[in-house]
């Protein structure tokens, strides 16, 4: 669990987080997201303890970040950006530093590190300094390094990137794996991600929180026009003299898509959808030929557009 | 405590998984047996004060290369990150990073025991000076330590790391030289030459084992490894 009240911080002049609240229930995950540089990665640093907030108060799993700042961090696990690692130490001796350092008791060392190179199949990368691996181990390195303690509260930031597809698909399959019994904090610019993985999305921008809410909430609250793409076999100009019979929606761009067929794009007048019989009804009446009719459905990138910009 | 030895432990091990550390200690070793002997048989006694009195110059650049990486590398690498967000007391991570340093160190006077050994074989050499000195070597080596851990928590360059911790320690060396207290007023000279790096270290170089001149070799580790903590919580 994660409670963030009116978090501020600035770097001199620039005020990266200006007053941020949410809170995050155990058994969620969450996405943040925003452009770059919207203080996703300073958010997380203040919830990590990595930086302190300059107003505000942060708890983790009912402790205050500020007061007990060493009893906070031994319940997190965070992947920093690109995943910082010392280069220097083979994979295991480094998951056995952090372990150490993380006061995992040694009985169970072993097999920890065991089940992190299985989940996050490192297992060919064993023996190996971690300066030698590719950006997509490393990053599972990482990965690994943050989850060894078995934390109740997870904080990655972007976790995926530079991942190949199936390894972000494999990555993806643990954080949903791990997302049941935690709490999990994920930053990320790929809108697909929070749409595989994510319960819920937070999108900042310029240091406030813009949008917040489960995912269909937010597709709901970001389109409030409807656009039909049709596709029929009619001169423009008979398509836009006719265009004015259709109730509800207006003729907003009308192209050629081949010698015959246009594609024209209606959009609705009032919030209330129009269902798209009225369309195929109206063709009909005009003697066309119709080959497509497709109701544009809002995305999650739209909602991201319409609240970052 | 635990801590503290594990962070040492790795950082210590961390200086000899690049070519570097064998770099330095082989150079410091060569450079100090080189200008040690050059003299010695010319003198003839069988005395390690004019080894010892060399020390402070020597680490004077060795030190501060033992120091430069310790933080500016890992603000670069940004492994600083993963390390803050450890449930790890930003103290211990600085006492860690102090031991693995002094380890080094300690390596390097280890290294120059063979020196006093065949002085030994050639003459009457008078081992409680020696112990003395090599104790006293161990603590200034502490307090460039302690300076140049301070520079390099302020920049994300081992280079210029290094350089500020040379002129640091450099500064603090020469305070107490006779060559600057002239120019302070006769009633601060006894002040300012206390100050000094170097005039605590003459009589250690003697083989005089001065509590005082320890208390303030521990003064300078423990007030710069303060302020070192203050730099780091304060970078939060």
């Amino acid at each position: 669990m994660i409670e963030v009240t009116e978090i501020r911080k600035s770097y001199g002049a620039v005020q990266a987080v200006q007053g941020i609240s949410f809170s995050i229930k155990t058994g969620e995950v969450v996405g943040l997201l925003g452009p770059n540089g919207a203080g996703k990665s300073t958010t997380m640093r203040m919830i990590t303890g990595f930086l302190t907030a300059d107003h505000g108060t942060i708890t983790v799993e009912g402790i205050n970040v500020a007061d007990d700042p060493l009893g906070a961090r031994a319940r997190i696990g965070y992947l920093p950006e690109s995943a910082p690692l010392y280069l220097d130490m083979e994979v295991t001796d480094f998951l056995r530093y952090i372990a150490a350092l993380r006061r995992v008791q040694k009985n169970v060392v072993t097999g920890r590190v065991r089940d992190m190179v299985d989940v996050c199949g490192l297992g060919s990368v064993v023996g190996r300094p971690i300066g030698e691996l590719s950006k997509g181990y490393r990053q599972r390195v990482g990965l690994a390094a943050a989850m060894l303690h078995q934390p109740s509260v997870l904080i990655l930031d972007e976790p995926t990137s530079g991942l190949d597809p199936n390894q972000i698909q494999e990555i993806r399959a643990v954080i949903r794996e791990l997302g049941r019994m935690r709490t999990v904090i994920l930053s990320t610019h790929i809108l697909q991600e929070v749409e595989a993985v994510c319960h819920r999305a937070l999108i900042i921008n310029k240091g406030q929180l813009v949008g917040q809410g489960s995912l269909t909430e937010l597709m709901a609250q970001g389109h409030s026009q409807v656009r039909y793409h049709v596709l029929v076999n009619a001169a423009e100009t008979a398509l836009r003299d006719r265009a004015g019979s259709l109730a509800g929606v207006n003729l907003v761009a009308c192209h050629a898509a081949s010698t015959n067929w246009r594609e024209a794009v209606f959009e609705s007048t009032t919030t209330k959808p129009v269902s798209g019989e009225a369309i195929f009804q109206w063709t009909v009446a005009n003697g066309w030929q119709l080959r497509e009719l497709r109701r544009e459905s809002a995305s999650l990138e739209d909602v991201f557009r319409e609240l970052t910009q | 405590m635990n801590t503290i030895l594990t962070i040492a432990r790795r950082e210590f091990a961390a200086y000899f998984t690049s070519p570097i550390a064998y770099v330095f200690l082989t150079t410091f070793l060569v450079l100090t047996g080189f200008l040690f002997f050059r003299s010695f048989f010319l003198i003839g006694e069988a005395d390690l004060r004019p080894f010892f009195m060399l020390m402070p110059w020597i680490f004077l650049f060795y030190v501060p290369a033992v120091a430069m990486g310790k933080w500016a590398e890992e603000r670069r690498q940004g492994t600083l990150e993963l390390l803050l967000t450890l449930p790890v007391a930003d103290h211990d991570v600085v006492l860690g990073k102090f031991f693995a340093g002094l380890g080094l160190i300690a390596t390097a006077l280890a290294g120059t025991l063979p020196m006093a050994l065949t002085v030994s074989l050639l003459g009457n050499l008078d081992w409680g000076p020696v112990l003395g000195g090599y104790l006293g070597l161990l603590f200034l080596g502490g307090a460039y330590l302690a300076i140049g851990l301070v520079v390099s928590s302020i920049t994300h360059n081992q280079i210029i790391a290094f350089i500020l911790g040379v002129m640091a320690c450099f500064f603090l060396l020469i305070i107490g030289e006779p060559i600057v207290t002239i120019a302070v007023p006769p009633a601060l000279v006894g002040v300012v030459s206390y100050c000094g790096l170097g005039y605590h270290f003459s009589s250690i170089g003697r083989g005089v084992i001065d509590s005082r001149d320890l208390v303030y070799y521990g003064s300078v580790i423990g007030f710069f490894l303060w302020v070192n903590y203050r730099i780091i919580l304060q970078r939060r």
